[in-house]
């Protein structure tokens, strides 16, 4: 008797566990030409400065639609978005700061799937790079929409390299290795009072998915599954990384790394001339003028194996969406709508946030606010062979496992290339699988 | 017969008034601990069991969970990366907790046979204890930095060239024992307390018997604060089964990214993975790789393995219920 007690107990537990959240309703969408009305709740991340650009923004649109209330809530991150969608009391529209975040929105549903809204309205999505269209959307759902972008580009201190005698920026990963040892200034002991480059993975911005692009590397197959191990360009993307660490001593590197400063502060070892030459994104240009706006600095694309490659790099960005529990989806729409493909909102607020405009258009709108270095981002950006990480329903799993294998390759303590990069696919495969 | 009849009316009637008598103060009882048990059965019962649940289904807090069978539980035979983190989980268990106690405990006796400004020096070894979790990780591992900071500057000025602290797996985990003996305070307090208590006579008795210092510290002083000794022990090892934050700060910072845009998990277990904890990678599994079913298990191991320890210290010791082994 007790024990179909304690039973029925748990069966009631596990009913209401099952229960606790809501499935999903697909809400039929409105009739072409319907005006927006009523209330639309904004979550996003961005505080202060960046916090006061939305409001600049989000103030436009109403004017525009004066039948829609927004209300805006600022410092949401991801997992506050994903756990109210989750209990049914999602934003109606949500910004995120990571594309990781997109393949979780579009396997679950958690964010709608926009094709029908795009379908409806007639919109072209090709007034974007193909870049970022693909970044926003995940096994045929394009469940979220490019909210500004990032481009990765090269950073390099003119007058150290003109002390070099080196008269342009390295446009190879030859010319690169070649820069970073004549940059490199030693002490008496041997030790790094100077690194031209510093090649670790981990070290700020010098991540496998930023310097994946200067070879073409690809990360997943068309399947979903790890391409990670049969694409020869990471092996070589490797073997000149290590080369060039091994040249250094991993050791020495690890003790320069370690007395830099950290890389959001004035200490930002590019900033401090610590550095000769680094891998950043466009936001750094912001950091330089505000902190060290007496280095003389240059921006250039990435160096790549490949000649044919050279001007492409790494892109990435925020991405916005539509909650599945939005209460007001057809406004949420409009927002979204307005946010992404309204070219003077984009201009606005690529002026205001200091982020690539997602447009096309945008890039060479007369009000864009554009300086030399800009360009040289904006020109990144529209470049066909540009590439970014591809959304999984992992999140950065795939990146991250990678990362551990490539942390020991560099340190020394994993040798077979080959055989790591394999065993890196099977766990990520692993991974994946067990996501569904 | 009418005897017999009379007797058995009365045994009733005593029966139902000792029923009566039993029942209320048993219903005095789980009044008084009706919100207690409350609370757990919300919050430990309800989530365990859920727990359970989940770690059979495929989740990902935004539809409901999905039965997937033992997948999640196979998975943990492939997973690279929960042996390392489990690995380090053990290793912080085994030296912190005893470093903590042996350092707590030889403090507060120090502090105790101190004659003048015992409270002062007190409160000097307390403080760092109030500092919250996230400051004190930053000071110190700014404190540990690599050729700029105040230690190894220090260590320079005596021809030592210092370690790289945070910034070497092999020294990562001894540097965050340092950061833990730093906070000691919490401990020590407890432990002058403790020691305040261990009566005066037994100390003079052992004197008489010819005791030394150790004899008395062997047999007069560490049986007397044994239940102190199981109860640090115990929350020492939670503690580290959980240990999360001074890691994942120490990571942070250490590898010059503290404010990164992907969020601190971006760097958990640097460097090398010496500093992913268990519960780090369970964060990771649920929150950054949306696999909260293959999470579930991770917790329900991490919970198992607390709570039988906990079990076996405490039935081991007998802490709780006063008497001795």
């Amino acid at each position: 008797m007790r024990r179909t007690r304690i039973l029925a107990g748990l069966a009631v537990l596990l009913a209401v566990t099952a229960a606790c959240t809501p499935a999903p309703e697909p809400k039929p969408i409105a009739t072409p030409g319907v005006e927006p009305s009523g209330e639309v709740e904004l979550w996003h991340f961005f505080t202060e400065r960046e916090a006061k650009a939305i409001d600049g923004i989000i103030a436009d649109f109403q004017a525009k639609y004066p039948k829609v209330k927004v209300t805006v809530k600022g410092g949401q991150d991801d997992s506050k978005v994903v756990q109210a969608i989750g209990a049914g009391t999602g934003p109606d529209v949500a910004i995120s700061y990571s594309t990781d975040i997109v393949g979780k929105f579009c396997a679950t549903g958690g964010w709608v799937d926009l094709n029908p809204y795009v379908q409806r309205d007639g919109v072209d999505l090709k007034v974007m790079p193909e870049v970022v269209r693909s970044y926003t959307e995940f096994r045929g759902k394009r469940c979220a929409m490019p909210f500004l972008a990032d481009a990765y580009g090269f950073y390099y201190n003119k007058k150290m390299l003109a002390d070099a005698g080196i008269a342009n920026p390295p446009k190879t990963l030859d010319e690169l290795t070649e820069a970073a040892k004549k940059l490199t200034v030693r002490k008496p002991d041997g030790t790094i009072e100077r690194a031209g480059f510093l090649p670790l993975f981990g070290f700020y911005e010098n991540s496998p998915s930023h310097l994946g692009p200067m070879v073409g590397a690809q990360w997943l197959k068309p399947d979903g599954t790890s391409a990670i191990g049969s694409d020869p360009q990471w092996q070589a993307l490797l073997k000149w990384q290590k080369d060039l660490v091994d040249w250094y001593g991993y050791d020495k590197l690890e003790k320069f790394r370690a007395s830099l400063g950290d890389e959001w502060s004035a200490d930002n070892a590019f900033q401090k001339g610590q550095i000769a030459m680094a891998v950043d994104g466009e936001w750094r240009q912001a950091f330089l003028k505000d902190q060290a706006p007496n280095v003389e600095y240059g921006v250039s694309p990435l160096p790549t194996a490949d000649a044919s490659r050279y001007g492409s790099g790494y892109i990435s960005g925020n991405v916005i969406g539509v909650s599945r529990t939005a209460k007001n989806p057809e406004a949420a729409w409009a927002l979204v709508k307005y946010l992404t493909l309204d070219q003077s909102a984009q201009v606005k607020l690529s002026n205001g946030i200091r982020n690539v405009p997602t447009l096309t258009s945008a890039l060479t709108a007369s009000d864009l606010q554009v300086d030399d270095n800009f360009k040289v981002f904006l020109s990144i950006f529209a470049h066909p062979q540009s590439s970014t990480t591809p959304p999984s329903a992992v999140g950065p799993a795939y990146q991250e496992t990678f990362g551990t294998f490539v942390d020991a390759y560099q340190s020394g303590q994993k040798k077979d290339l080959t055989a790591g990069l394999s065993e890196v696919d099977k766990q990520i495969n692993d991974v994946i699988k067990l996501a569904g | 017969m009418a005897t017999v009849t009379l007797t058995e009316g009365r045994d009733t009637a005593a029966l139902r008034r000792g029923a009566r008598g039993s029942r209320r103060p048993r219903l005095v009882v789980l009044t008084f601990i009706g919100p207690a048990l409350l609370g757990l059965i919300v919050f430990l019962g309800y989530p365990l069991v859920a727990a359970v649940y989940f770690s059979f289904t495929r989740f990902t807090l935004i539809n409901p969970p999905e039965w997937v069978g033992l997948d999640n539980w196979r998975h943990l035979a492939q997973d690279p990366l929960v042996g390392v983190a489990a690995k380090n989980t053990l290793w912080l268990t085994a030296v912190m907790v005893p470093a903590r106690i042996i350092g707590a405990l030889l403090t507060a006796m120090l502090l105790n046979a101190m004659k003048r400004s015992r409270s002062a020096y007190r409160t000097l070894f307390y403080l760092p204890a109030l500092a919250p979790p996230v400051t004190a990780t930053i000071a110190f591992v700014l404190l540990l930095k690599p050729q700029t900071g105040p230690v190894d500057t220090m260590l320079r000025w005596l021809g030592i060239d210092g370690p790289l602290w945070f910034n070497d797996p092999a020294w990562a985990k001894p540097a965050l024992v340092l950061l833990s003996l730093w906070a000691i305070g919490d401990l020590m307090i407890i432990f002058v307390a403790a020691l305040l208590d261990v009566p005066v006579d037994l100390y003079e008795a052992a004197s008489l018997d010819g005791a030394n210092a150790w004899q008395k510290f062997r047999f007069v002083t560490l049986p007397t604060i044994q239940p102190v000794l199981v109860f640090a022990t115990i929350t020492g090892i939670i503690g580290c089964a959980q240990y999360f934050t001074q890691a994942a700060v120490a990571a942070s910072v250490a590898s010059n990214q503290v404010t990164g845009g992907g969020g601190v998990s971006g760097t958990f277990g640097y460097p090398q993975n010496s500093m992913l904890t268990y519960p780090m990678w369970l964060y990771t599994e649920g929150f950054r790789y949306n696999l909260f079913g293959y999470a579930n298990v991770l917790a329900l191991l991490l919970f198992v393995v607390s709570m039988s320890i906990t079990v076996i210290l405490i039935r081991r010791f007998k802490a709780f219920t006063g008497s001795d082994r």
